[in-house]
């Protein structure tokens, strides 16, 4: 039987009087990965911040194993362990070399042994391509190897979800494969993740189920098989005519 | 060369020493203190409450406006006179010196806690940081980083201004070369420029170290950030 990580219920959001997102509904079951795709503005990102308690919501719930995430609340640092974030700009500390970056949480969070964490983030250096960067600091590599460092900060506190926001859209274009294949690397070992790219194919190629947002509200939601090839809604035919000339 | 020579003559070089020490004196408690209340004010004003911080920005600008020398006499003329508190002028010099530092050092510091871009205060509590861990370790090192040249600088222009206080009668290093200037106004006419110029070398033996400092923590930082 599956196993519900996160479990989000008529989810409400605004700035003020502007409404971003209108009655979101969306559980996500271990192992899975979903796309999620939409326009420009259309409040992935603010979704994705709502599932970790960057932002207040307005109405409906979130739950991450059944645990409430509430904005603002003490219980926040111990639901976070659970879910890894990776942001679109490279958000590395820059005082800090890889390595401190990456033992950063495992030791002051998770309170973690020091030679363990220090093994597993060669491991995990090794396994992202990045063997021998651990003692550089974030301005010394490439954009690529930073968001690749970014991954693995996120996957060394064990998260059971991982969230990534266009974490590729900064990147030179000979880059952005290097890091995607970081993430299809990933969902091929099983872990949960919701993706927000705008990067068609590789959508397609790593998602098992697309979510298509538009206007705050999920107007629709399919495998990728189903959604890039026969998509139901006139609005998703619209916004993947805009894409065509990249496949 | 009588000049040179009053300079070193009897124990005229340390008289200027100890008056050079006054300044330091004078200059470091003021700054250390400025360094405590600064951070406090610097963090009263990036609160939420608009009244707070209106009333740290009215402080800063009242403070800025007055040339330290008017805070000078204000605190210990003003406040001598018509309080009757007994204020040494040394004290005085340290109440006002606080009281300009303070502002100065508030006005950086806070500009050091903006300068580090909200997103690495989320990705810190993202990974699970308190909000006290965040500032810990994330954002309290690199403002201070940023901030350290201009602490410096500030630090280097507070040990200038300090010459200020032999006018409310505090025998610092300028005060003590006049004494000696004037005690030999005979035997050797051209001591003030022998005085004065060791003064000069003294001034820069203190600061000159100070903004080489600053200038390679700079340097550094740019490679950091890059
Ligand atoms: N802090 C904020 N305050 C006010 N409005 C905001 C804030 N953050 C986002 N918005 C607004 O919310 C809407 C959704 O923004 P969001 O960043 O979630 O979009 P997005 O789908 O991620 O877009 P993109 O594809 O360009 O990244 C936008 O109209 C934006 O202007
Ligand atoms: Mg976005």
């Amino acid at each position: 039987m599956a196993e519900t990580i996160i479990e989000v219920k008529n989810l409400h959001k605004q700035f003020g009087d502007n409404v971003i997102l209108k009655d979101i509904s969306i559980s996500v079951e271990k192992g899975e990965v979903i796309v999620l795709i939409g326009p420009s503005g259309c409040g992935k990102s603010t979704f994705l911040r709502c599932l970790n308690g960057l932002e207040p919501i307005q109405g409906g719930s979130v739950t991450l194993h059944g645990e409430p995430v509430l904005y603002g609340k003490k219980s926040l640092t111990k639901i976070r362990q659970h879910i890894g974030m990776v942001f679109q700009s490279y958000d590395l500390f820059p005082h800090m070399t890889i390595a401190q970056n990456i033992a950063l949480a495992p030791l002051k969070v998770q309170k973690r042994d020091k030679k363990e964490v220090e093994e597993e983030t060669l491991k995990l250096l090794d396994r992202v391509g990045l063997a021998g960067k651990a003692d550089s600091y974030p301005n010394e590599l490439s954009g690529g190897q930073k968001q690749r460092a970014a991954i693995v900060r996120s996957l060394i506190i064990h998260p059971d979800i991982i969230l990534l926001d266009e974490i590729t859209a900064a990147l030179d274009p000979e880059m952005v494969h290097e890091v995607l294949k970081v993430v299809l690397d990933l969902a091929k070992s099983g872990t949960t993740m919701m993706i927000v790219t705008h990067e068609m194919a590789f959508a397609k190629a790593v998602a098992d189920r697309v979510i298509f947002l538009d206007g705050g509200e999920i107007v629709e939601e399919g495998t990728p098989d189903e959604f890039f090839d026969a998509p139901k809604t006139e609005r998703a035919k619209q916004f993947l005519k805009t894409f065509t000339y990249s496949d | 060369m009588e000049g040179l020579k009053i300079v070193f003559e009897g124990n005229n070089f340390l008289r200027l020493l100890s008056g050079l020490w006054v300044t330091i004196r004078i200059a470091l408690i003021s700054i250390g203190f400025s360094l405590i209340l600064g951070s406090l004010l610097g963090a009263a004003m990036r609160m939420k409450s608009k009244a707070v911080r209106a009333v740290c920005r009215a402080y800063l600008e009242i403070v800025r406006i007055m040339p330290q020398l008017v805070w000078l006499f204000i605190v210990f003329f003003g406040i001598v006179r018509t309080l009757g508190i007994n204020l040494s002028g040394e004290t005085s010099a340290i109440i006002v010196f606080t009281i300009w530092g303070t502002a100065e050092m508030g006005d950086l510091i806070r500009g050091g806690f903006e300068s580090v871009p909200v997103h690495q205060y989320e990705s810190s509590t993202s990974l699970g940081l308190t909000k006290f861990q965040a500032y810990i370790y994330v954002i309290f090192p690199q403002a201070i980083r940023l901030l350290i040249p201009n602490i410096i600088n500030l630090s280097t222009r507070m040990i200038k201004t300090t010459a200020l206080v032999s006018l409310i009668g505090v025998t610092e290093v300028l005060k003590v070369g006049k004494q000696i200037i004037d005690a030999n106004r005979f035997e050797a006419p051209n001591a003030a420029l022998w005085v004065y110029g060791t003064i000069f070398v003294m001034y820069f033996a203190v600061c000159f170290p100070l903004s080489m400092l600053s200038t390679a923590i700079e340097k550094k930082q740019k490679k950091l950030s890059a």
